[in-house]
């Protein structure tokens, strides 16, 4: 359950003013119209006993603990189902109370194991400390009636342990999965005495629970309990903190026992996640004290030398020495760095600064570069501002929701709780319309009480075709709102755009076959969207990651502003960020064109203003940018690079291009927390602290800062922004900070939409939404309001332009990627934890036609083959896939996923096009060549590091 | 750097400003473009590629933006060691 020194008010909060008076115990108390008579009494500060209710469920009204005496009433309500109404006068106490309650916890104790002096909930369980309250002093029908108490414990899940014998029926644990996590796993079987919690006709960890742990602390009792607290006892003192995993950015309580978290607890205030969470975020935390943690900086003259232990100082002026002496030897502009999203923003500012001021290059990217780099692009051009529009809340007010390219149960799981709810509807509210635009069937098109009005199961890369169709219905149909475009967006831009959209050649029926989608499904979807009152759009990597990434980003914003869809809650144009600090990373001034804020360096002012506060001279040119560093390696001219928190050569497209890149290098410098993929060619490793280990901020898909908060000393002995500068120190650059709230102070100092965030803000606020200045001093949940960033919206052409990849005969299928629930990024975390009971590899899904045709049965590997490389996966035959489409992830480095991905990219920003690979798919049980050479160097490299240095021991 | 990828890159973005119905608007985006997000060694490079014929193969707004608008895309000396 969850801490009992939170205070839960037992029933959901009601929106409006308080404006209902009425007496508890003879106290006044103001509530909101429809707060039910227990939330008011908490609110007095009278705690009615409960066992059914908590403050993040609707009332349900059984357990009968919660009964009050109402004056001018008979009987005896459930405070928890009965509303307040003006003048209402409640006690909460009496002798007739007391007995009733005592009868209710009387019946429960006798179907209950009195082992509560060695049950893992002692100390934090509600059905212990309401046999306190209501003064239960003995069980009259004794404990040898029918009961419970020989029910099987299911220990299936790997985080969590279900023990029906402790259980007592309240249904917290269906309510929260049903209403707060929207999978409709649990159900309550039977009825009556025989009346019992299960997951299905099977244990939960073949069942349909995603391990999201809502029912875990809904529950009042023993019977869902985190494994880790039954090992490691009650937590003693809790943190908030952030979470490390995606963009949501949820909030969490970790919950500790001196250094060491016992468990990991969605935060109630959180705002982007109220309470919520995803397996990973909840358990998959084990990673931070691992056993694969390298906690000693090493150095090495080649990758094929052992790695050799130093001491921090040692480790800085050796890489300090060689970035100069490549310097000296092959100009300025040979080296650059990479920040990462997985970093705080206080440390991905220090590493662009240190490349920008200490190497003296803008040669800074980050791992943005390939993911949602078009996204800043193409909402830059559109709107002003890199960044999504709304508040995660927004979607409550949505009426029509494209989700585009993105897949939010599994990328994004406690925003697709969120929306999931809107899309059920509730009892006083229809549910939004919804429209899936993916080529895979995600799980969103059809889920309980969820369906997606239409699916646009397009052909991968035909994402413009698509919105470009879309657009020409709103407009020839006129859907469009004139009267929003006209007051708010640059005219003759939107006239040019409107001729170009209205052609022909944009109709569905002209790009049917372009897009593979039926003209009357996009007809039918372009009306929906337009016609609802509040439509918006969320989107993924789906979106970004292709040739026309960029294009797509800004057809989607053409599309939200033709049908005034931006400016107000409900609406918007929302990226769903894949990493937890893509946008702050972003906003930091990672990119190599742009400072803090997104300020291009050609600025003279922006440039004046940083070199004043830096002591120093910045370059008005741009820098490379990845994929453009790695050709730059191959050429000769790029020598080194210092890469915090980034895996690319795992992560990034063309596997062997970017291994012939690292190769190619000098001097490797490596931050990561683990030996990771590209540390294998590293010169220099500087071992990172987890999130745990740090002070800091990271920002969410919704701008949100929250604060991230060190929970435990760095096992390395150094967080990861002390070691920046330390680096800088050793290149001759003092970077002289002594909390990562200077660094905020710094950053506020220079750069527009900060100018208001401090750490003092964020521990008043709890989070806070950028731009926060003096124009909003709380901060922005949503932009745009009366105008665009930029003024006028502008509308841009976008012309549907082919990938040029293109299938064959020879390679006759598309390959597209993502990603699964269970696992994250290129898995480095979540491979270190338990997770891989759902996902212990990669797989190739295959619609049931290509495999049949290739003789490819389920479960048997496969080889698949592209024009850049082949791996060998194994195959899960499946009709969420297309024919003509098959799927993978990139979660397992030995997969070798991403030596299969071409080097073709967004031509605007270089984000790979990850999303479309024409691919051959043959029956074939042997490794790849160059799987086989990736298991021999691997094993090679992990053996070059010193035991020690992964204990954390002096060098012996 | 690989002045064949280069061209590749280059043609994109003029993929992307060839429906813009006024020439020299197509021609402002493709250099603004290169100027605006192209390191200084790309940008030498692909004029190189131009200078030595390679203007086969490259979109004719990629001519257009390196030859006509060549003042502002030069990029300025490299930097001293």
């Amino acid at each position: 359950m969850y801490s009992n020194k939170v205070l839960d008010h037992g029933t959901p909060a009601k929106p409006g003013q308080a404006t209902v008076a009425v007496s508890i115990d003879g106290q006044t108390v103001r509530v909101a119209p429809g707060t039910s008579v227990m939330r008011a009494a908490v609110d007095a500060g009278v705690k009615i006993p409960k066992l059914c209710a908590t403050d993040s469920l609707d009332a349900f009204g059984s357990c009968r603990l919660c009964v009050v005496e109402v004056e001018g009433r008979r009987g005896f309500p459930a405070s928890c189902t009965t509303p307040c109404e003006p003048g209402m006068k409640v006690t909460t106490q009496s002798p007739k109370l007391a007995d009733l309650r005592r009868g209710v916890m009387e019946l429960y104790i006798s179907d209950h194991p009195l082992d509560c002096l060695t049950c893992p909930a002692n100390g934090n369980c509600e059905l212990q400390d309401m046999a306190g309250v209501v003064g239960l002093r003995e069980v009259r029908y004794g404990y040898d009636g029918d009961n419970h108490l020989q029910a099987t414990k299911d220990a299936s899940n790997p985080y969590f342990s279900f023990d029906p014998s402790k259980c007592i029926v309240c249904s917290r644990c269906v309510r929260a999965c049903e209403e707060i996590q929207g999978t409709f796993a649990l159900t309550v079987e039977g009825r009556g005495f025989g009346s019992k919690i299960a997951p299905g006709p099977t244990d939960f960890l073949n069942s349909e629970c995603v391990s999201c742990g809502a029912c875990v602390q809904a529950c009042p009792t023993a019977t869902l309990m985190e494994k880790s607290v039954a090992d490691q006892g009650q937590p003693d003192h809790a943190v908030v903190t952030t979470c490390a995993y995606c963009g949501v950015g949820c909030s969490f309580r970790a919950e500790m026992k001196g250094a060491e978290v016992v468990r990991m607890v969605p935060h109630k205030d959180g705002k982007a996640n109220h309470g919520h969470s995803c397996v990973k975020g909840r358990f998959a935390w084990g990673y931070a004290t691992h056993p694969d943690r390298v906690k000693k900086p090493m150095i090495r003259a080649k990758i094929t030398d052992p790695w050799r232990e130093v001491t921090w100082e040692q480790a800085f002026a050796h890489a300090a020495s060689e970035i100069r002496r490549i310097q000296q030897q092959h100009g300025r502009d040979s080296v650059g760095g990479i920040t990462s999203s997985r970093c705080t923003n206080e440390e991905t500012y220090l590493v662009q600064k240190l490349v920008r001021a200490a190497f003296g290059t803008n040669n800074v990217d980050t791992c943005a570069r390939v993911c949602h780099s078009p996204t800043g692009y193409g909402l830059k051009q559109t709107l002003g501002e890199s960044a999504g529009t709304q508040d995660f809340d927004s979607v409550d007010q949505t009426d029509c929701a494209i989700v585009m390219g993105a897949n939010p149960t599994d990328g994004h799981p406690v925003f697709a709780s969120r929306m999931k709810r809107r899309l059920r509807g509730s009892a006083t509210q229809a549910g939004a319309g919804l429209i899936v635009i993916d080529p895979r069937r995600i799980d969103l098109v059809r889920t309980p009480h969820v369906e997606a009005d239409f699916h646009l199961q397009l052909k991968p890369g035909a994402n413009v075709a698509v919105l470009n169709a879309l657009a020409h219905v709103v407009v020839t149909e006129g859907l469009a709102r004139e009267d929003y475009v006209r007051a708010r967006c640059e005219l003759p831009e939107y006239e040019k755009w409107k001729a170009f959209i209205s052609l022909p050649r944009n109709s569905p029926e002209a790009l049917e076959a372009d897009t593979g989608v039926p003209a009357a499904q996009i007809r039918g979807a372009a009306r929906l969207f337009a016609e609802a009152p509040n439509g918006a759009i969320y989107y993924g990597l789906g979106v970004t990651e292709h040739s026309q990434g960029s294009t797509t980003v800004m057809a989607i914003a053409n599309l939200a502003m033709v049908t005034g869809n931006i400016g107000r809650p409900g609406v918007g144009v929302n990226p769903l960020r894949g990493q937890n600090n893509v946008q702050g990373s972003c906003d930091m001034g990672s990119f190599p064109h742009e400072l803090p804020g997104y300020r291009h360096v050609s600025d003279a002012a922006t440039r004046a203003l940083f070199e004043a506060a830096w002591g120093t001279r910045i370059e008005p040119e741009p820098g490379l940018r990845i994929p453009n560093m790695f050709d730059a390696a191959i050429d000769g001219s790029f020598k080194a690079l210092y890469v915090q928190g980034e895996d690319i050569a795992q992560s990034d497209p063309d596997t062997q291009h970017v291994q012939k890149a690292l190769e190619s290098l000098e001097c490797l410098i490596v931050q990561d927390i683990f030996l990771n993929e590209t540390a294998k060619y590293a010169h220099v490793f500087l071992p990172g602290s987890s999130f745990l280990e740090k002070d800091g901020t990271f920002t969410n898909a919704e701008r949100r800062i929250s604060r991230v908060r060190k929970v435990m000393p760095p096992l390395a002995g150094m967080a990861d922004w002390e070691a920046t500068c330390g680096f800088a120190e050793a290149l001759g650059y003092p970077m002289r900070y002594s909390h990562p709230s200077q660094v905020m102070d710094e950053i506020a100092r220079l750069t527009p939409t900060f100018t208001g965030v401090s750490y003092d803000k964020l521990e008043k606020l709890g989070s806070i939404q950028w731009p926060c200045n003096d124009a909003a001093p709380e901060g922005t949940p949503y932009m745009h309001a009366t105008q665009f960033v930029r003024g006028k919206g502008r509308f841009f052409l976008t012309e549907y332009v082919a990938t040029p990849e293109r299938t064959t005969r020879k390679f006759p299928l598309i390959l597209t990627t993502g990603r699964i629930l269970s696992q994250y990024n290129v898995g480095a975390q979540t491979r270190r934890t338990q997770n891989g009971v759902w996902h212990e590899a990669d797989v190739l899904e295959i619609h049931p036609h290509d495999a049949e045709v290739r003789g490819i049965r389920d479960g048997e590997p496969v080889a698949l083959q592209s024009r850049k490389g082949e791996t060998t996966l194994r195959a899960v035959v499946t009709e969420r896939m297309q024919p003509g489409v098959v799927y993978t992830t990139f979660h397992h480095p030995e997969s070798g996923v991403n030596v299969v991905t071409t080097d073709n990219s967004d031509w605007a920003t270089n984000c790979p096009e990850y999303k479309v690979t024409a691919v051959q798919v043959v029956a074939h049980a042997r490794k790849s060549e160059w799987q086989r050479d990736y298991e021999q160097f691997s094993e090679t490299q992990e053996g070059m590091v010193p035991k020690t240095a992964m204990r954390g021991e002096a060098p012996r | 750097m690989n002045a064949q990828k280069l061209v590749t890159m280059a043609n994109a973005i003029a993929a992307f400003w060839a429906v813009e119905p006024v020439r020299a608007a197509a021609v402002e985006g493709v250099a603004l473009h290169l100027r605006r997000f192209w390191e200084p060694r790309m940008r030498r490079e692909i004029l190189a590629a131009l200078d030595a014929g390679g203007a086969h193969g490259m979109h004719e707004l990629v001519v257009a933006a390196l030859t006509e608008r060549r003042a502002e895309l030069a990029p300025p000396p490299a930097p001293a060691k």
